[in-house]
């Protein structure tokens, strides 16, 4: 049975079983393997994909959940083919990273909070936040990196004429 | 074994190795010639080892180390280009590759002779003994916050100072002029008198014809340019876009995908199983039993029961497949099959006392138990735990019939590389073993165990496989940082001075001085008796320190409490022999404002602990509210010798401080009928967003020896929470993970909690 769907702003037809997560198609069918796998349970965010610009948990998405809808992965984060959406530049600048593997997960969630509440205080932080495990615990890095980037700290909108679920074209 | 001498190193093929230390130069007609093969590149030179210099006068730093978070690269690199007076910008970092070459004698020597210095002249036999016991252990381990204390200071440093002077040399023959004459800066030569100026390259090819030596001359750290100061890290842009390459992003043509199930009581085997259904699933090709194994070496021993496999077009159908089995297992030999039984054992084996193995055993601890005015008792316990790396264990195989290659993420990749090689019948030589960046470490991917799994599969299916273990099996499968429990007495005199500190637990690992305190105690009796249990042992962050940690800065705590007085200027009274110790001590009690009292509900708790050549304490504040610990703000100051990557240190100590911070409130694996009960992130939880406190490190650069950074940070959290919550409510833990407890204010005004 087959699936169509965007991604990153392409559309995409996969003929899978449509129980299948959305993760593994990600990964398996479509080669894009920047999309993490942790827990399988929803559990620890390294998965998190937008949906129709939702932080989405892709390992308990069914791929039939996404049919017609647009998926954006880190890969697609970026504005232009080498541009990086402010938060990972934020991220570069904080020295998020340390193993780096929840991180996909981590800016997934981190550019959706933006992108509907642009100037977020700590609790919408812990909030959004709180589904991403990272066990080398950058979590005060993130917070830093997060804050770094918002309305109230940048004074500025135009950062997240990007984020997620606007159309890459 | 027979002397070694200088010669014997630049002809016996040992040399390339050789090169951690003393520097040896690649030169054709040795055995150098293989990691010329393997690493070195059209137009590039191989002057060092660990150092390229390429024509367009780009230097590569070949790195022995695996990265798995804590910026090893960066910070090595840094190192060498110190020393070498390397240009920043036009210096690459790379992983050295998985040949015995690059076994890490220097880290052999780190182990066997940790902290003993030799002189000059026995350095060559004793590099050269080293090299050959490295070898052979097939040793290239990232562990034991050894890389920048022994590799970088045995080795980039010397390797950068060494091939800085060559090229010194090379320049004052070309140009006729004194090598005092001669200036580097920046990958140049200068000769400022004659106005000439050369790129390294110029010189490689003579260099690499060259000697160098054993013992050259290093910076002075006043001098230093790029060491200390912050350079971001080369892996962090990979690891923000999707980029970087973990284990698990390998894709090979014709793969299969496989996921596992092994013996749920370690040990175990398989009695029968019914398959039907799991084969009947869409997309499963094979279901495979892959057989119990064991295996003994210095690092990464281990001892697995039998396992299942399933094979599959996709990991989400062999994972169906895997849920799909029924399986009968025959359950390994355990005595203690419980959590429960097994600390009753503990308890009844530390009760017995029976052949007690002393750390210490100084004073006369029986007299100042009998003349004590106070005596405080109090047993401590720690659960088991496991790693849980972000990255679940995965390896991907080809095997052939003559040649095997593999892709993990792995702390040994040479240690790898045998014992694949050993399970599958095939030479070292023969097995290729690409090394990726790992999500996460920690101690569990230094044991080969889902390596050799994945190359079993492949030999037994004759494909390419990827092998991706569940959470649930990365859970149930660790290698499990042990439980413990701790027993103390300690006896005070009239003003609450400590005479005598006397401390027994059960089993004991690594490092040997974890259970010591370094407080002026005069009669102390720390030691441990036996009390085996079948749950595997696994080296986790910070290893044995993890545990003690906890147990000694609680107990010092409850001494000075029970003396009546300030738990840090008691702790600081008994480190007058301990200057670095007081140093770091004072300055997280002055930088967290110690003397200011919180309010109701409020307390700090300090803790002091030497891990791995590096001081770190730390302070803690705590609000406890309607039984609700809430972690407000760690104070950390660490002095490492010397921060080589200050933001790097920096990220270390809150890296670890987060993983001690969730075994102290959330980390216990529980064992029932033999077998772990947890199985993900819902039942063995970790800190997250919400719980993570506001963390402010500080470094004293003392100038001592270099310690490490990886594990430093993980100890001291624990106790220091402890003694916080107890300041805030007179409620004293001795069980961790605080998680079990429900801590109602006021309630257990002097009561303790385990």
């Amino acid at each position: 049975m087959s699936t169509t769907f965007t991604i990153n702003g392409v559309r995409q037809t996969v003929d899978v079983d449509p129980a299948k997560p959305l993760l593994w198609v990600i990964r398996e069918q479509l080669a894009l393997t920047g999309t993490k796998f942790g827990c399988g349970i929803a559990q620890c965010g390294a998965c998190t994909v937008h949906i129709d610009g939702q932080a989405m948990r892709s390992c308990v998405t069914p791929i039939s959940a996404v049919e017609g809808r647009e998926v954006t992965t880190i890969e697609g984060l970026g504005s232009a083919p080498d541009g990086l959406h402010p938060l990972q530049q934020a991220w570069i600048e904080h020295q998020v990273p340390q193993c780096g593997y929840c991180q996909s997960g981590q800016l997934m969630s981190a550019a959706a909070l933006l992108a509907s509440n642009p100037a977020p205080s700590d609790e919408d932080i812990d909030n959004a936040m709180q589904g991403n495990v990272c066990r080398c615990g950058m979590y005060g890095r993130i917070r830093s990196a997060i804050k770094s980037v918002s309305v109230a700290d940048a004074g500025s909108e135009q950062l997240y004429y990007n984020v997620a679920g606007v159309d890459h074209g | 074994m027979g002397k070694w001498t200088r010669r014997a190193f630049i002809t016996s093929g040992i040399v390339a190795g050789g090169g951690l230390v003393i520097g040896v130069a690649m030169r054709p007609g040795n055995q150098a010639r293989r990691i010329s093969e393997v690493i070195g590149d059209e137009g590039g030179q191989l002057v060092h080892s660990y150092v390229k210099i390429d024509s367009d006068n780009v230097i590569t730093a070949i790195v022995p180390h695996s990265e798995m978070g804590q910026g090893v690269l960066t910070t090595l690199g840094q190192m060498l280009a110190e020393e070498l007076d390397a240009d920043w910008d036009n210096l690459r970092v790379e992983e050295a590759p998985a040949i015995g070459e690059y076994a890490h004698y220097a880290l052999g020597r780190g182990y066997l002779f940790a902290g003993t210095e030799f002189p000059d002249i026995i350095v060559p036999s004793i590099d050269g003994m080293m090299m050959r016991v490295a070898d052979s252990l097939d040793m290239q381990i990232t562990g034991g916050s050894m890389s920048v204390r022994v590799t970088g200071v045995m080795g980039m440093q010397v390797a950068g100072a060494a091939t800085r002077q060559m090229l010194v040399e090379a320049a004052s023959r070309a140009w006729d002029v004194d090598q005092a004459e001669i200036t580097t800066e920046a990958s140049h030569l200068i000769h400022a008198q004659s106005g000439r100026r050369a790129p390294y390259a110029e010189f490689a090819a003579t260099v690499a014809e060259m000697t160098p030596s054993y013992t050259p001359t290093l910076k002075d750290p006043q001098d230093y340019k790029i060491v200390g100061t912050h350079k971001p890290r080369r892996d962090i842009p990979a690891k923000v876009d999707g980029s970087v390459q973990f284990a698990l992003d390998v894709r090979v043509p014709n793969m299969l995908y496989a996921t596992v199930v092994r013996a749920p009581v370690f040990g175990g085997t398989v009695a029968d199983f019914d398959d039907q259904a799991a084969r009947a699933i869409e997309g499963v090709v094979d279901v495979v039993v892959l057989p119990a194994a064991s295996a003994n070496t210095m690092v990464g021993g281990f001892n697995v029961g039998e396992t299942i496999a399933v094979v599959a077009d996709s990991y989400w159908s062999a994972k169906r497949g895997v849920d799909a089995l029924s399986v009968n297992w025959n359950d390994g030999d355990y005595v203690a099959g419980s959590s429960d039984a097994i600390f009753a054992q503990f308890d009844r084996d530390i009760t017995a006392n029976e052949g007690k193995e002393h750390d210490i055993d100084q004073g006369d601890t029986g007299s100042a138990f009998e003349s004590a005015a106070q005596l405080i008792e109090a047993d401590y316990y720690v659960p088991y735990l496991a790693h849980s790396c972000m990255e679940p264990m995965n390896a991907t195989a080809d095997v052939r019939a003559d040649r095997a290659e593999i892709w993990v993420g792995c702390q040994n990749p040479l240690g790898f590389r045998r014992m694949v090689a050993d399970f599958i019948g095939l030479d070292s030589e023969n097995v290729t073993l690409h090394n990726h960046a790992m999500g996460g470490g920690f101690g569990r991917k230094a044991v080969p165990d889902y390596a050799i799994q994945a190359a079993q599969l492949s030999q037994a299916i004759n494909r390419p496989v990827q092998l991706i273990w569940s959470r649930e099996e990365d859970v149930r499968q660790d290698f499990y940082r042990p439980a413990v429990q701790s027993r103390f007495r300690g006896a005070l005199d009239e003003q609450g001075n400590l005479l005598a500190w006397e401390n027994t637990y059960v089993n004991k690992n690594e490092p040997v001085e974890a259970p010591l305190i370094p407080y002026a105690v005069p009669a102390q009796d720390i030691g441990y008796v036996s009390s085996p249990t079948h749950v595997p042992f696994g080296a986790w962050r910070s290893v044995d320190h993890s545990q003690h940690g906890f147990f000694t800065e609680s107990f010092i705590d409850e001494a000075a409490h029970a003396a009546g007085r300030d738990p840090y200027e008691y702790r600081a009274e008994l480190l007058g022999e301990h200057p670095r110790h007081l140093a770091v001590l004072r300055k997280a009690a002055e930088e967290a404002n110690w003397s200011q009292a919180l309010g109701t509900g409020r307390g700090r708790g300090i803790s002091l602990q030497e891990s791995f050549g590096s001081l770190v304490a730390q302070v803690v504040e705590v609000t406890v509210s309607d039984g609700e610990v809430s972690v407000d703000r760690v104070v950390a100051v660490i002095d490492p010798g010397l921060a080589i990557a200050p933001d790097g240190i920096a990220a270390q100590l809150e890296s670890g401080i987060i993983y001690g911070l969730t075994a102290a409130l959330h980390g216990e694996i529980t064992i029932e009928n033999g077998a772990v009960v947890q199985s993900n992130f819902h039942d063995y939880k970790a800190v997250r967003m919400n719980e993570a406190p506001e963390i402010e490190t500080h470094v004293i650069n003392s100038g001592h020896a270099i310690g490490g950074a990886g594990e430093p940070g993980t100890p001291g959290i624990g106790p220091a929470l402890a003694n916080a919550i107890y300041a805030a409510t007179g409620t004293r833990i001795r069980r961790l993970p605080l998680g079990n407890f429900n801590l109602n204010y006021g309630v257990e005004d002097t009561g303790a909690v385990g």
